[in-house]
């Protein structure tokens, strides 16, 4: 069961940029250019059939990368569970996962809501939670609390 | 002389379903596009109820984000509090004591058969069935009744707290509780003979809103969604957690994927629940209800206010309320089985006392995604049937 992990390293070599472990839960992080294949690799070699859950992260202005979209895969078959992180800079793409895991659309959608991170290839990339006029995007670190006034 | 046109023209239209309309639970809008009355796609449209949770999160400390999390589905408080506080636990790394588990356990199941029993409600009176609505809110009435007696409040309760729950079990609970178990068969039986066998009830669901297995899968469908379809997959079951491998309970799965397992399902889950609150009531170890590592519980009021007055007393509840408790750097995702799916919550900490990212996977949300696939084909009139089988909250599904 541990060296699942391994294999999935050996079989992305070159492309996992950083690795790390916390309370038993492994995160890959790996190179934005290699989705969606690698992706597509962890579902179809690897077993990892189910997409959890994917969403945004906020690094804060000035960090490089700005964002991440984290991914939290699962093996149904093995339980194996694996959180991948890709980096993305303002104005960088992402390559849609809906083709793989159907479930990312909406997801996708809600990391485009808020954060303003674009998804290439998405079939329907539209707010998912606010209206369309929404200024900004809530999520991103900068954006106070309450709310801009919108009555100026 | 006029013609007329010897084939009508196939045409579509658009008809918008909601935001306010009774069968969609809420504020959820549904744009139909339809065939005279055949559903060609119905899209859901959501966000009515936003309420920025996880941005709200990011500016409070971990205790006083515990509130926040039971408004989300506000059917099953304690189930939602659980998961978050089960989340901190692991970012914290602490375990919480024996009787706490317990305690947890109990809650959990007793929100998960207060839930199941408004879904049943809503859902049979959506298609027709009132009576059933009248039944289902009686016996509901029973756990809001013991959620009040441990909490002081119906709803919103925030009773689980980072740690343990925040005071122990009041008199005659167990009572009371046992009580209501004693009588929760017969009241599903009764629910079972109005509906079950019903030519009605099985006209409505049987076939309507069917979910293949593999498109549970893809597209993130969890709980009775999931097990509707046939998958046999229960988080407590296959990442255990608060005790659950030390229970004794069946995961009850469908076979066809539609609108009557589903049904089924649901109403096996509650007399599982039953059973796994019967078997908590049982061995309820006595001890404390809160782990004593990590300072993160409140002290004794007696201590800060009273006549004999602590100053260590004093300056750890001042601490914890000016300042909170500082987790150590890391990120962890940790994931229950609510009772509408799999309820997880991924916890980025940069080592303040203020979560640097809070991430909620909704199980509503997830499920109402397959609306259009559960829709396609069928006519408008099973969209009540179809919305109800999705069992959504609102509040789970807007965050």
């Amino acid at each position: 069961m541990g060296d699942w992990l391994d294999e999935v390293k050996g079989r992305l070599e070159g492309v996992v940029l950083d690795e790390s472990e916390f309370r038993d839960e492994k995160t890959l992080v790996l190179d934005r250019s290699s989705l969606p294949n690698s992706l597509e690799v962890l579902k179809e070699e690897f077993g990892f059939n189910s997409l959890v859950d994917l969403c945004g992260l906020d690094m804060g202005e000035g960090q490089t990368p700005r964002f991440y979209v984290v991914y939290h895969l699962r093996n149904m078959n093995t339980k194996a569970q694996l959180r991948i992180k890709v980096g993305v800079n303002e104005g960088e793409k992402v390559p849609t996962a809906c083709g793989i895991w159907a479930g990312a659309n909406w997801m996708e959608r809600e990391v485009y809501d808020m954060f303003g991170i674009e998804f290439d290839g998405h079939p329907c990339l539209t707010r998912l939670y606010l209206p369309e006029d929404f200024p900004g995007h809530p999520l991103r670190k900068e954006y106070p609390t309450e709310g801009y006034d919108f009555e100026e | 002389m006029r013609v007329v046109a010897e084939t009508a023209e196939r045409k579509t239209f658009t008809l918008n379903m909601g935001p306010q309309h009774p069968s969609t639970h809420g504020v959820l809008r549904v744009v139909l596009t339809l065939e005279g009355e055949t559903i060609v796609d119905a899209q859901p449209v959501i966000g009515y109820l936003h309420r920025g949770t996880e941005k709200l999160a990011e500016t409070k400390t971990y205790q006083q984000v515990i509130p926040l999390i039971d408004r989300l589905d506000y059917l099953a408080c304690p189930a939602y509090n659980f998961a978050y506080c089960l989340a901190v636990e692991k970012l914290l790394g602490i375990e919480v004591p024996p009787r706490a588990k317990c305690i947890r356990v109990i809650l959990a199941e007793l929100a998960r058969i207060a839930s199941h029993l408004i879904w049943l409600g809503s859902h049979a009176m959506d298609i027709g069935a009132v009576t059933v609505f009248l039944y289902t809110f009686r016996e509901r009435e029973i756990t809001y009744e013991l959620l009040e007696m441990v909490a002081g409040v119906r709803m919103h309760q925030s009773y689980i707290v980072v740690g343990g729950v925040r005071w122990d079990l009041p008199d005659g609970f167990v009572e009371k509780l046992r009580a209501f178990l004693d009588i929760l068969p017969s009241k599903i039986q009764e629910y079972e003979d109005l509906l079950t066998k019903n030519k009605i009830w099985k006209l409505r669901t049987v076939g309507v809103g069917v979910l293949s297995k593999e498109d549970a899968i893809a597209y993130g469908a969890t709980g009775p969604m999931l097990r509707g379809s046939g998958v046999k997959w229960d988080i407590r079951k296959v990442y255990p957690y608060s005790g659950y491998e030390e229970y004794d309970f069946e995961i009850p799965i469908g076979e066809h994927g539609d609108t009557y397992d589903r049904y089924l399902v649901r109403m096996e889950e509650m007399r599982q629940s039953r059973r796994i609150i019967l078997q908590a009531l049982d061995k309820l170890p006595e001890g404390p209800i809160h782990a004593l590592e990590g300072k993160l519980f409140f002290p004794d009021p007696e201590k800060v206010r009273g006549e004999h007055r602590d100053m260590a007393a004093l300056i750890h509840q001042f601490k914890l309320v000016v300042e909170g408790f500082h987790p150590p750097k890391g990120e962890i995702y940790q994931s229950i089985e609510a009772p509408k799916g799999e309820l997880g919550f991924y916890i980025v900490s940069d080592g303040s006392p203020k979560p640097y990212r809070l991430r909620i996977r909704l199980p509503s949300l997830m499920n109402l995604q397959t609306l259009p696939i559960l829709s396609r084909g069928h006519k408008v009139a099973d969209m009540a049937a179809i919305i109800g089988t999705l069992d959504i909250v609102l509040g789970d599904v807007d965050k």
